[in-house]
């Protein structure tokens, strides 16, 4: 019990919460960069551009199937070699943005499918082009069907960052060693409090995406 | 790439090896306990209800790597000694069968519910009733998304080598530590994920289009 009660001493507690600083800053880049780059990709995918859209498809299918951790070790380890050395966290969140990207590109693709024909087919009668329709009519739907997939989605990069202690991003996970590293009798409630604070953000933002959808249906 | 195929190909193969092994353990695993979860999800007992929700919900919701390293680090102290393999495919087939069930739920639910009352009239128990009508049903239908979890799978024990497991990843970094080629390391294991993943994932999205 003594060793609970020293373990979440408020300097750890600060050193923990600093590192979920870190863990939601890189979460929240990510989620932004890669909705921004998945939505473009899963476009590409959608609309069949001759070529464009096969090439892109499969370069998304070889990122998805590859284990992020790879991706994230060759951003960090690799691209030095090709002249391009960038920091701990711009390494993480660009690997993050890499590999969440494909995956949303594939939701986004689906949720766009999902559409009725009949809504691009009578924007264009109306006189839009294909990108007003696109942008105007068709994506406002599909992103709101989307909701569920997109935030459960969500939920797995945040989780994912933690992947990136391997290349001592000092996140929560990261810092959460730290402590344990330094007194064997902190393993047990450190994991404690690794777990409640994950999940808090974790579980907080499916409940908060199960309400914005119930209220947007 | 080729040389450190022909000079590391034994690591190489022993890690697919590895990595084969507690992706296909953690998948039997996980499918039996996330199974269970899920009739526990759709039986009428409330206890046995919240009892799968708490799972479910407490296992989707933290990172493979803290479940992971928990096992690593915590197990040897107070329960038996286990190496970094056993330790990581248990916390994958933790954290899977929590994703498994949901699954495997929401398969259960697609399936008429007149078939389970069917069953019960004709004089079988809820439990020969979910194993002999429902779940064949419903496994037909979850195939396409379990094999993806599969694909996940064997992305995801990639984790095994924070706990020295031994499989592809791990390899990937003793080797690239030792010839300092890291692209060409990085690389040669990349392709052997992609030779697991990319034929499963494509024949599940064949298998996807051909049931909708």
């Amino acid at each position: 019990m003594k060793s609970f009660i020293d373990a979440y001493s408020w300097i750890n507690l600060r050193y923990l919460l600093e590192g979920l600083w870190i863990t939601v800053e890189v979460s929240v880049a990510s989620v932004i960069l890669s909705f921004i780059l998945g939505s473009f990709l899963g476009i590409i995918r959608y609309t069949k551009i001759k070529y464009v859209s096969a090439i892109v498809g499969f370069i998304i299918d070889l990122i998805r199937n590859l284990p992020l951790l790879l991706i994230i070790f060759f951003t960090y380890f690799g691209l030095p070699n090709f002249g391009f050395k960038p920091e701990i966290i711009p390494a993480t969140i660009l690997a993050m943005t890499i590999f969440e990207s494909t995956m949303l590109a594939e939701i986004i693709r689906s949720g766009i499918q999902a559409v009725p024909n009949g809504q691009m087919e009578g924007a264009r009668a109306n006189g839009l082009t294909y990108w007003q329709a696109m942008f105007q009519i068709i994506l406002p739907q599909a992103y709101k069907k989307m909701i569920p997939a997109l935030v459960s989605q969500f939920i797995s990069l945040i989780k994912d960052t933690s992947l990136a202690t391997i290349i001592v991003l000092p996140d929560l996970t990261y810092h959460a060693q730290i402590i344990y590293g330094q007194n064997a009798n902190y393993i047990i409630p450190m994991f404690l409090a690794l777990a409640v604070m994950y999940f808090i953000v974790c579980y907080g933002l499916s409940v908060l995406a199960n309400y914005i959808d119930r209220r947007l249906a | 790439m080729i040389t450190i195929l022909s000079d590391h190909w034994q690591e190489l193969l022993t890690g697919l090896g590895w990595t084969l092994l507690s992706s296909i353990l953690a998948l039997i695993f996980s499918l039996i306990i996330g199974s269970l979860f899920a009739i526990m999800e759709v039986t009428e007992s409330k206890v046995a209800r919240t009892i799968a929700r708490i799972y479910i919900e407490i296992f989707r919701n933290i990172p493979l790597l803290v479940i992971t390293s928990f096992f690593y680090l915590v197990i040897p102290m107070y329960v038996v000694k286990v190496n970094g393999f056993t330790a990581g495919t248990i916390g994958l087939t933790i954290y899977t069968s929590a994703f498994i069930a949901e699954t495997v739920r929401s398969g259960i639910q697609s399936v008429d519910p007149g078939q389970m009352e069917g069953a019960r009239a004709n004089g079988l128990t809820f439990w020969q009733a979910m194993s002999n009508v429902i779940l064949p049903q419903a496994f037909r239908l979850v195939i396409p998304p379990l094999g993806n979890q599969f694909v996940n799978l064997v992305k995801n024990s990639s984790v095994l080598a924070f706990v020295a497991g031994f499989d592809l990843m791990y390899q990937a970094n003793n080797i690239a530590s030792i010839t300092f080629d890291t692209i060409n390391s990085y690389m040669v294991v990349g392709v052997l994920y992609l030779i697991i993943t990319m034929p499963i994932s494509y024949y599940m999205r064949y298998l996807e289009k051909r049931l909708a």
